[in-house]
């Protein structure tokens, strides 16, 4: 098993904004089917980190390698590593002129020239997957936020990607709508996808992890599987940051469930 | 009543010079608004290039520009170049130039206004779905940004054809100088002459600019999803 090739491997990566270094050495691994959560508090790098994976940003040094392939060699064909590397951001970023189908239609068309039929019938059913095949000929602005990312998560999915990486896509998503994001993330989850999520719910988190890795000021300051974590973090950083999420029951015993 | 209205327009060649003025007011039109879109994407892409030259030199132009009367404007290029220094330009040519010179800059402005307003997170998710740059400009920028383009270019239209009267001043003998001139002629005999000729004046007007504007109510709609 740990034998095995991992899907993603980053090894001592740095990462600067001008002179401000915000990732001081991060390594990882994501192996096929695994699925890791990364937490840890605002501004501490973890979007910066899938940024740098896909390409979005330049990296100082370090390795990144998918599927054993070096991808930060300086001569990386982006748009071609991006196919395989799904990403779905924070923002509900849609193309606003295309319905849904033209969406989720035009990466694999475009980018990877595939047959129309073929993918139209794949992304029917991811579409039906994600319950929202009934709104295939919809504008994005026609949707509630929670649909537009179910799209955003179909669109990358018909790209057939070997990982997929989440930043905080329910972060600015009403309560109502967070779940039914969450259970399609968690319906990959079972489906084998090897995924990279990086999320501030904690119960979710808990649930969808095969390992956490808890992030603070641009290090990964703990890595373990989510009981382990959630139960007995080893550093103070890690405790100081889950208490947040803490409340002390006023009147009855506490209730683990209730976050945003 | 109606005798005053019909006499004014039959007298003479009255009616087919009023069509002729016309079609002067249209061509120094047309041939504007089509050279200021050409140039105005020029010059409204050098304002968004990374080239801080480029980028001032476009500034300058387009201040100077909008912010001189165009009636000063056509002066300049009219009298002022042509008695100076022997530049002699057919009156209907300096027309099609000063117009071309406004349009342009107007034109400039909302193509930088068009490319700029777009999230820059659009072309992000472009990347992330692994579009070559190229790809996302012609799948993903351009056509959003015509789109936003539109109710503007449309409004410059209209606005360049609503101030081809100032030509007058320079002596080109488009659709309102002709009919002043009828006016003139016709006034002595016919009191009613200048409130016939202005109507008709006006109705053409609105018969052009009315479509035009529909149309882009028309695409703004069609586009609202
Ligand atoms: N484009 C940028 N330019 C300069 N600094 C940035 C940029 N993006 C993020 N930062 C800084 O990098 C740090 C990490 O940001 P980010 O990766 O977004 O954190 P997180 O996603 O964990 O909240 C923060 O201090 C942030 O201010
Ligand atoms: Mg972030």
């Amino acid at each position: 098993m740990s034998t095995a090739q991992p899907v993603l491997r980053i090894r001592d990566l740095h990462k600067k904004y001008d002179r401000l270094e915000v990732l001081h050495g991060i390594s990882l691994d994501v192996p096929r089917g695994r699925v890791l959560v990364v937490i840890g508090p605002s501004g501490c790098g973890k979007s910066t980190l899938l940024r740098c994976i896909n390409g979005l940003e330049a990296i100082e040094s370090g390795d990144i390698e998918l599927n054993g392939e070096s991808i930060s060699s300086g001569k990386t064909r982006w748009n071609l590593v991006r196919q395989k590397i799904g990403m779905v951001f924070q923002s509900y970023d849609l193309f606003p002129h295309m319905t849904v189908m033209g969406n989720i239609l035009l990466g694999p068309l475009k980018a990877q020239g595939r047959d129309r039929r073929e993918v139209t019938r794949e992304a029917e059913q991811l579409l039906d997957r994600v319950g929202l095949l009934d709104r295939k000929d919809s504008y994005p602005r026609q949707l509630s936020g929670g649909q537009k990312q179910r799209v955003a998560i179909v669109r990358a999915l018909c790209m057939n990607p070997e990982i997929m990486l989440f930043d905080e896509v329910t972060a600015s998503l009403d309560p109502e709508m967070v779940r039914e994001v969450l259970d399609v993330m968690l319906g990959l989850a079972e489906r084998g996808m090897t995924m990279l999520i990086v999320t501030h719910e904690m119960a979710f988190a808990r649930a969808v992890a095969d390992k956490i890795i808890f992030m603070d000021q641009g290090v990964i300051v703990e890595s373990a599987p989510p009981n382990v974590f959630f139960e007995n973090p080893v550093s103070d950083r890690a405790r100081r940051f889950l208490n947040i999420f803490q409340f002390d029951g006023v009147k009855k015993e506490e209730q683990p469930h209730v976050e945003s | 009543m109606l005798d005053s209205a019909l006499n004014v327009f039959r007298q003479g060649r009255n009616l087919a010079r009023l069509m002729e003025g016309l079609w002067v007011t249209l061509e120094i039109s047309a041939v504007s608004v089509l050279l200021s879109m050409l140039l105005g994407i020029v010059v409204g892409l050098l304002m968004t290039t990374r080239k801080p030259l480029w980028r001032a030199a476009a500034r300058l132009y387009l201040e100077l520009v909008r912010f001189v009367p165009i009636l000063v404007l056509l002066y300049i290029f009219y009298y002022t170049l042509s008695r100076n220094w022997g530049i002699n330009l057919e009156a209907k040519i300096v027309a099609v130039l000063v117009f071309t010179l406004w349009g342009t800059a107007e034109m400039a402005d909302l193509v930088r206004g068009a490319a700029t307003s777009l999230p820059a997170h659009q072309r992000e998710s472009g990347r992330a779905i692994g579009l070559t740059e190229s790809q996302i400009n012609r799948y993903v920028i351009i056509p959003q940004a015509v789109r936003r383009l539109i109710p503007g270019v449309i409004n410059l239209t209209t606005r360049m054809i609503k101030t081809t009267p100032f030509v007058f001043f320079i002596n080109v003998p488009e659709l309102t100088k002709v009919g002043q001139q009828i006016v003139e002629v016709a006034g002595m005999k016919n009191y009613m002459a200048s409130f016939w000729v202005y109507a008709f004046i006006f109705f053409i007007y609105f018969a052009v600019c009315y479509p035009i504007s529909r149309f882009s109510g028309f695409l703004e709609k069609k586009w609202e999803n």
